[in-house]
């Protein structure tokens, strides 16, 4: 049994899924041109992280090593399909944002590298906290993308207006290349940072 | 006419990695050598487009007369899975030199979230066969194109002076995004 606080110390921090271990880019660049669109897929994404986590380390005695990568896949699709359905009926505005990346949530390498790499070989309550570490650490990088593009590509934050109309609004920032300068640019911040730590 | 435009589409004005964000994994992953990413390309072609008509034929004649088009997520992903493995006992068997080429990259096809995406945007947009195979040729030509281009670009970049805080992932990011700048040059050339 190990510790949640450090599991999901872990996960936020650490082994982040995207800025440390640059896995899931796709929704992370796809969905990010609002820090509301980054939070809503990053909070869908962590749900089925944690169902998918809790759900196949349950089954993880009973699955033949040759089919478990099937079989994982088959439950994460499972989760996905849910997770659809409340958007669709519950939140259908964001579900029309977010799209096409909904059902791709499935193909999302960051619960799959979670299932085979920790779900499969820890207890359920392990993985339930390795499923919540993983999946904030996957909201925050999301939502701290979401809130860059959207200030300088729109002037907003979180659909506030925060910066004065006349102020000049860079509107590549919400297109796709925008998506790849803020990522590059902020991973690269945080590699002078840690590049500080380790000199000092 | 429309179909040449519908290809021509897919592989610059609404290309999968560069505007649709698919397939970044491997785009990043697997783009350092000009000669690993023209092998991801061809492989990614070959899967695509087989996957394109596997999917688009169990959606119409699997789960539209089931009326369980709800589970579509499901099924296309077994589809694609079972397929790739196919696809890889298939050239082990009748093409090894082609197995060999394309030897390590089939498996991780699974995972490129490009193929998904297309058989699902097939699906919604209503295609008919004809254009869902060649909405993938397109999708996927544009792919092959997208990481050989960029893997050119990672090769030249390595002889550069880099500050140290963008080396590997960030420049990496960073020339990726003046790619996709060029891209939106073509936007408005087709209209579809």
């Amino acid at each position: 049994m190990g510790n949640p606080i450090k599991i999901i110390k872990n996960g936020i921090i650490n082994e982040n899924p995207t800025f440390v271990q640059v896995i899931g880019m796709c929704p992370t660049l796809a969905v990010t041109s609002s820090a509301i669109n980054g939070l809503g897929m990053g909070l869908s994404t962590a749900s089925v992280l944690i169902c998918s986590n809790i759900f196949v380390s349950l089954i993880r005695k009973f699955i033949p090593d040759e089919v478990r990568i099937p079989s994982f896949i088959v439950v994460i699709a499972t989760f996905v399909t849910i997770v659809q359905f409340l958007l669709q009926a519950y939140l259908p505005e964001l579900n029309a944002s977010l799209g096409l990346y909904i059902p791709l949530i499935v193909v999302n390498c960051i619960i799959l590298g979670r299932a085979e790499a920790f779900a499969s070989k820890n207890s359920p309550v392990d993985s339930f906290f390795d499923g919540i570490g993983m999946g904030l650490g996957f909201t925050i990088a999301l939502t701290v993308i979401g809130l860059v593009r959207e200030f300088i590509g729109s002037g907003t934050l979180f659909s506030v207006a925060v910066l004065p109309e006349a102020f000049p609004k860079t509107l590549l920032f919400v297109m796709a290349p925008g998506a790849f300068f803020t990522l590059g640019c902020l991973m690269a911040l945080l590699n002078h940072f840690r590049n500080k730590k380790k000199s000092a | 006419m429309n179909l040449i435009l519908l290809v021509l589409a897919g592989i610059f004005v609404n290309n999968y990695v560069l505007s649709q964000f698919l397939g970044i994994c491997p785009f990043l992953g697997v783009s350092k050598k000009v000669e690993t990413s023209a092998g991801m390309g061809v492989a990614v072609i070959f899967v695509i487009t087989l996957a394109c008509a596997a999917s688009w034929l169990v959606y119409n004649f699997i789960l539209v007369p089931l009326k369980i088009e709800y589970l579509y997520n499901i099924a296309f992903i077994l589809v694609i899975a079972a397929l790739v493995q196919f696809v890889e006992m298939f050239l082990k068997k009748s093409s090894p030199s082609l197995y060999q080429a394309l030897g390590v990259y089939l498996p991780l096809i699974t995972t490129n979230c490009a193929v998904l995406g297309v058989a699902v945007v097939n699906m919604q947009k209503g295609y008919n066969f004809i254009e869902a195979v060649l909405n993938g040729v397109g999708g996927a030509v544009g792919f092959a194109l997208a990481i050989v281009l960029f893997a050119g670009i990672r090769e030249r970049i390595q002889y550069n002076n880099i500050p140290k805080a963008f080396e590997g992932f960030p420049i990496a990011l960073v020339s990726a995004g003046i790619m996709s700048i060029a891209f939106l040059g073509f936007q408005g050339l087709i209209k579809i």
